[in-house]
């Protein structure tokens, strides 16, 4: 199976690991990840302001492109999944930001919202399935105790998302069975690390991440992993807390046995 | 500043966001799940209130529009689909495209970036900040 891959600007640089170990997983469980061509970076926030165009056509884009493929589209950093899936229901419902959208790139077919985007997590529940995932695991990660960390990207608005439970998603914990170890539930999992603010105000995003760090190894964790590479970068610099954090394709290229080769 | 001024820009902020804050009621759950709650001058439910009140001037000048995560909490949680984050936003981008305001200029992002920063912090912050 063939899916177009978003990788986004983050993941070419600061966050190769999320994309080599995504690639390999994908490889081994038998799907292909085919990069968009000449993709442009999302702007990493989705543009809140309701008139706003210029700043969304990069997804526009990168979703007509896999529109003309046929394939749905893959996503892994939650910032990218967020803002091309938001964007992606502008244009299927928002009659407005479609006709301008569409009058500044003059597709030969006019884009509507068709393509499919789909976040890595969603692939191996939806797709694979987590009980195939399990039987696909040679190095299941026994005895260890993960917390997940989701964040808020990947939840919400969950209107749009559709992504889990939005106070009780259960995705990632269900991913962290499939890898043979123990998810810890904790109460901050799907608080806020504080995302651009860290940049400035360093002591917002610290206690932030101390709440967050703490709440999980009060709770048992060993470690954390998110999707995001700013969650990432906000838990190891902000927090006081020293709980190493993980991006969760690389507990899964390590459950498959693919660590060293990735 | 006159009435219609602060009325106009009110209706310029309802536009941005595309929301409508008469449909508050005054709850006050934003301001309970905001991260941000102790950083903000004017909470998130004041926020909805003051342009519901079309006293914009206070809001322009606030703090809270920079310490606003857009993490989306009080938009979720809101029971009358208020969306306040996006209000915010609204204000924020008020400031930004038409009084040149800025909470970030390009000479001093060399001392705040460290060698691990990511892509998407610069990239989401300059969005958020700047015009
Ligand atoms: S979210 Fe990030 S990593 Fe993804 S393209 Fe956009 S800014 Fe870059
Ligand atoms: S948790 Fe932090 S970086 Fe991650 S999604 Fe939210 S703000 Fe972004
Ligand atoms: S949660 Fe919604 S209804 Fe309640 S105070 Fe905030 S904006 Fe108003
Ligand atoms: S979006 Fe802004 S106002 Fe709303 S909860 Fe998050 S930080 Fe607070």
């Amino acid at each position: 199976m063939k899916y177009s891959y978003y990788p986004g600007c983050t993941l070419k640089n600061k966050a190769k690991d999320l994309d080599a170990y995504a690639r390999a997983s994908a490889q081994a469980l038998g799907f292909e990840l085919e990069e968009i061509e000449n993709w442009q970076c999302c702007g990493g926030v989705y543009p809140l302001g309701s008139d706003e165009i210029a700043t969304k056509l990069s997804s526009v884009r990168a979703l007509n492109e896999a529109k003309e493929k046929g394939q749905d589209l893959v996503t892994l950093c939650s910032a990218c999944h967020h803002v091309i899936k938001r964007v992606n229901d502008d244009m299927k419902n928002v009659d407005d930001i479609r006709f301008r959208a569409n009058n500044y790139l003059k597709l030969d077919t006019p884009y509507a919202g068709e393509t499919k985007v789909v976040h890595f997590l969603e692939l191996l529940r939806d797709t694979i399935g987590f009980d195939e995932l399990k039987k696909r695991v040679v190095k299941p990660l026994t005895g260890k105790k993960i917390g997940a960390y989701y964040g808020c990207l990947l939840l919400r608005p969950s209107g749009i998302l559709a992504f889990d439970d939005p106070e009780n998603p259960k995705i990632m914990e269900d991913f962290i069975r499939a890898l043979g170890a123990t998810p810890v539930i904790y109460p901050y999992r799907n608080e806020c690390c504080g995302g651009y603010i860290s940049l400035k105000e360093k002591d917002m995003a610290k206690n932030m991440c101390d709440k967050i760090t703490e709440s999980a190894s009060g709770f048992g964790a060993d470690m954390l992993i998110t999707a995001c590479p700013l969650c990432m970068y906000n838990l190891n610099k902000s927090a006081s807390k020293d709980i190493p954090v993980y991006y969760f394709t690389e507990l899964l290229a390590e459950a498959l046995g693919l660590k060293e080769e990735a | 500043m006159s009435m219609s001024h602060g009325k106009n820009q009110a209706e310029q902020i309802r536009e941005i966001s595309g929301t409508n804050p008469l449909k508050c009621m005054k709850c006050g759950k934003c301001s309970a799940t905001c991260p941000a709650f102790n950083e903000m001058d004017i909470k998130p439910h004041q926020f909805v209130s003051y342009v519901a009140n079309n006293n914009v001037e206070e809001l322009v000048k606030s703090e809270s529009l920079w310490k606003c995560l857009s993490c989306f909490a009080c938009v979720e949680r809101c029971p009358r689909d208020v969306k306040p984050g996006k209000i915010i936003d609204a204000a924020r981008q008020l400031v930004v495209r038409e009084r040149g305001g800025s909470y970030l200029t390009a000479d001093e992002i060399p001392e705040l970036l460290d060698d691990e920063t990511p892509q998407q912090l610069l990239v989401s912050a300059y969005r958020r900040y700047k015009r």
